[in-house]
């Protein structure tokens, strides 16, 4: 279940700053759900989300079961040079993800 | 006593809404300034330059819109370090903590939360200069998240 994707803009000013938003497919398990025959399921969520660009961490998120399952994030960044932005994630299973989106900067 | 068992029948319907309170009893509502002062260490933090945008009242708490927007020049400087989203009354009392920088340019973080009861949630900013700002609102959820079948 480690989907997710980031989007930036296609193209922007050097030292513009835009909007990056990122979707991750997590079910955000609280750990407060039972199944139908009691088993209580167990806590696993996205604990930790990174987003770097030209080489520096732009935005990082630690999270509990208090964000919403499949989590969404807008933040901000300086766009500094032509490349990939990167948005990797980890779940308290362990279970990595990574997400890039390029951006052009002129 | 036909009329009598209607009411009975009817009352016990009317009645059945109220169960959800009973479980939100369970719940007990933290001392969201004391949580505050645990982030920022007793120091007193601004309400100025800092907005938390959350609706008044959400119709599932499953996934209720925030926002915050801190104002903030961002530079090596003077930037906003990390941002703190603390609950009242959810089971786990920290949400979130953004970290920015520099980098971000600007000081301004949107996500979906999960909120267990109507509750009060606080904002706190940590500054690079060591200040903090705080912001507070206040959500009424009608569906709670958490009780039963939340996903």
């Amino acid at each position: 279940m480690a989907l997710g994707r980031i989007q930036v803009p296609a193209r922007a000013r050097r030292g513009e700053v835009v909007e990056a938003r990122v979707l991750i497919r997590h079910a955000m398990e609280t750990g407060f759900r039972r199944e139908a025959d009691g088993r209580a399921v167990p806590m696993n969520v996205v604990n930790t989300v990174t987003c770097r660009h030209a080489g520096r961490e732009v935005f990082r998120a630690e999270l509990g079961s208090g964000i919403s399952a499949n989590p969404y994030f807008a933040f901000w960044f300086r766009a500094e040079e032509s490349g990939e932005v990167t948005v990797e994630w980890v779940d308290d299973a362990g279970e990595r993800g990574v997400a890039s989106a390029r951006i052009e900067v002129s | 006593m036909r009329r009598r068992r209607f009411l009975r029948a009817a009352g016990a319907v009317l009645a059945a809404p109220a169960l959800p309170a009973a479980a939100q009893a369970f719940l007990p509502r933290r001392d969201l300034a004391a949580l505050v002062a645990s982030v920022t260490g007793g120091a007193t933090p601004s309400r100025e330059g800092i907005a938390l945008e959350v609706p008044a009242l959400a119709e599932n708490g499953n996934s209720v819109a925030f926002r915050v927007r801190v104002e903030s020049p961002m530079t090596e400087a003077d930037h906003v370090r990390a941002i703190h989203v603390l609950s009242e009354r959810n089971p786990r009392e920290r949400v979130a903590l953004f970290h920015l920088g520099p980098a971000s340019g600007r000081a301004e973080v949107t996500t979906r939360i999960r909120l267990a009861v109507g509750q009060r949630i606080a904002v706190v900013a940590a500054l690079s200069g060591g200040r903090f700002r705080l912001a507070e609102a206040a959500v009424e959820v009608t569906a709670a998240a958490c009780i039963d079948e939340g996903t």
